[in-house]
């Protein structure tokens, strides 16, 4: 678990650690109807990885003038579903975008802090920030296919957008669909546009491009809530075998969707953590009051 | 009215609304019909006093000048129009399209990008003479590249015209594409350069095809910047460094000559402008319909 991660995508070399966490710590998720069909697929197609540590330390944000983050610190657990919940406006987007430096891309915006993977630092003057967009994926809210690419090619997109050179595209292509679970709806109709499928099937071929990036970290900006409930189930399901693999960090605004999907859970508001613990100890006995009426409904 | 028994009294429609309303929708369609009228006279005097003007020798020989002999046809004149046109659009399309890259992608709302938006509007209006003008002062008068009057500089002259159309168009269809592509390929990991290279321009090459293409057929039509830049000559040249005919230019001097057989020359020269106008017209509205962006 502590093997260094350098931010330089050729060098990531991926080698099991001695003593990986096993799957021990059952879920502490409440009644969960964990997929067990999936996951053997999802075993085929994805070997599992020890995954890798994020630490936010005091970290800020900042819109022009706006403080929409303060000083928060948290720790996303490898192989772990961590996910952010708190009211409309309270950050948690903002911050989940300062973890793979495209807060910065807005005009006006900046942040101040650190972010850790592992040891090293991603806001650290000499690393490169495509380097750190490489090492940890996204996923956005809508689904934004390329609508000029073929589905073949959005998923090889992160390659081609980053000069990477792959011995087998169709190999990556196919490996990354079967992990977002689509392989079978789309195998025969690969050269069609991207933008030809449903909501749902867009936003996996969209969680297929971003693993097929071989990112040590998923970031998922509430990426359900422009889908229907089927699709949302299936990219839940999706996301318990994708854990396997990567550190994800999931944005929600759908409580329920917290508790099925998550292993911890992070409720923040007006900017501040509130608390981070055990999903299971948020939704039922949290420590601080404003979480307690939050997850109770009692506002946001 | 309002004096009902029941619970709710609803006014019925007074009958001087109805009246106003039909008065004014009759009114209405009576400007529509007046803007009509001499769009199609335009097109009813073209179509009639052009057509038999055009034969394959017209498109074919060049003007002869003979005031008593065959007068000749409009080759040079188009494949004049069609050089300083190619010229044109080689020089205004790249720099309009880079110009609107630089103020979406990279200036956004910085001072500097809108003192530039700002220019750009201003140019859009500038009378098509004065760009010709311009030239003739700075390029023609002064003798640049050996010649007076040069196909290259009436050109030059049509291409400034041109290029603050093509970037004001470029900038509106790159606003289109949506910042959801940028992020996802940024996110990917992206250098900007290849977001825009890879992703922007792909997305919204159907629109900035539709708008290079109506700016060629604005600047096809002008005749004040070639006047007095590529002059009006007879025979046909491929040096751009030469006296170049044109289309417009051509109209411009056969329809005050004396004798009808030029006066219908120049109606048969403007309905091949016309239409050389139109397919472009066409051909950008067919790729306006391919692009995703709305």
């Amino acid at each position: 678990m502590s093997k260094d991660v350098s931010i330089d995508p050729d060098s990531r070399v991926k080698e099991p650690s001695v003593s990986p966490e096993p799957e021990s710590t059952p879920g502490p998720t409440p009644s969960v109807s964990r997929p067990t069909v999936g996951q053997a697929a999802a075993a085929r197609s994805l070997p599992e990885q020890v995954g890798h540590t994020i630490t936010l330390e005091n970290m800020d944000a900042y819109y022009g003038q706006t403080r929409a983050v303060k000083g928060v610190n948290l720790e996303y657990a490898a192989n772990r579903v961590t996910a952010m919940i708190g009211p409309s406006g309270c950050g948690k987007s903002t911050l989940v975008r300062c973890i793979n430096r495209m807060h910065e891309e807005i005009p006006g915006a900046r942040c101040e802090g650190r972010v850790l993977l592992d040891d090293a630092n991603l806001y650290d003057p000499s690393v490169d920030v495509t380097a750190v967009r490489r090492a940890i994926g996204m996923v956005f809210q809508k689904p934004n296919p390329f609508p000029t690419m073929s589905i073949h090619d959005n998923v090889a997109a992160g390659l081609r957008l980053t000069s990477k050179r792959s011995d087998d595209v169709g190999q990556l292509v196919e490996a990354s669909l079967r992990g977002a679970g689509l392989w079978d709806e789309v195998k025969d109709r690969l050269d069609t546009p991207g933008i030809g499928l449903s909501g749902g099937q867009q936003q996996r071929l969209c969680i297929a491009r971003a693993i097929a990036n071989e990112p040590e970290v998923l970031l998922m900006d509430e990426p359900c809530s422009a889908l229907d409930p089927i699709a949302t189930l299936k990219i839940e399901e999706l996301i318990y075998e994708l854990k396997q693999r990567y550190t994800i960090v999931i944005v929600t605004h759908n409580m329920q969707q917290a508790a099925r999907v998550a292993d911890t859970t992070a409720f923040m508001l007006s900017g501040e953590l509130i608390e981070h613990a055990d999903t299971e100890k948020i939704f039922t006995n949290p420590d601080d009051s404003r979480t307690d009426e939050y997850v109770t409904g009692k506002f946001g | 009215m309002s004096s009902g028994s029941g619970p709710v009294a609803l006014a019925s429609t007074s009958g001087r609304r109805r009246r106003t309303d039909r008065v004014m929708r009759i009114v209405l369609l009576a400007l529509t019909l007046v803007a009509l009228v001499p769009l199609v006279l335009v097109i009813v005097r073209l179509l009639g006093s052009g057509l038999k003007a055009l034969s394959w020798k017209f498109f074919t020989t060049d003007p002869t000048g003979s005031f008593l002999g065959d007068p000749g046809g409009i080759k040079s004149a188009i494949l004049g129009t069609v050089e300083i046109i190619a010229v044109a659009s080689a020089v205004s399309i790249p720099i309009g399209i880079g110009v609107a890259l630089y103020l979406v992608e990279y200036g956004r709302t910085s001072r500097f990008a809108s003192v530039v938006r700002y220019f750009v509007d201003v140019l859009t209006g500038v009378p098509s003479i004065v760009f010709g003008l311009f030239v003739y002062a700075a390029l023609v008068v002064t003798k640049v590249g050996g010649s007076g009057f040069a196909g290259w500089k009436g050109a030059l002259a049509v291409a400034l015209l041109m290029l603050p159309v093509v970037t004001r168009s470029a900038e509106v269809v790159l606003l289109l594409v949506p910042g959801g592509l940028r992020e996802a390929a940024l996110a990917l990991g992206a250098p900007r350069w290849k977001v825009v290279a890879r992703v922007v321009l792909p997305t919204a090459a159907p629109g900035l095809i539709t708008g290079s293409l109506l700016a060629i057929a604005r600047g096809a039509g002008e005749t004040a910047p070639l006047l007095f830049t590529a002059a009006i000559v007879q025979g046909t040249t491929y040096n751009l460094n030469g006296r170049m005919n044109s289309l417009p230019a051509q109209i411009f001097a056969d329809v005050g000559q004396a004798q009808d057989r030029l006066v219908t020359r120049a109606w048969g020269a403007a309905v091949t402008l016309v239409t050389m106008i139109l397919i472009l017209n066409i051909v950008a509205r067919l790729y306006a319909r391919r692009s995703r962006l709305s």
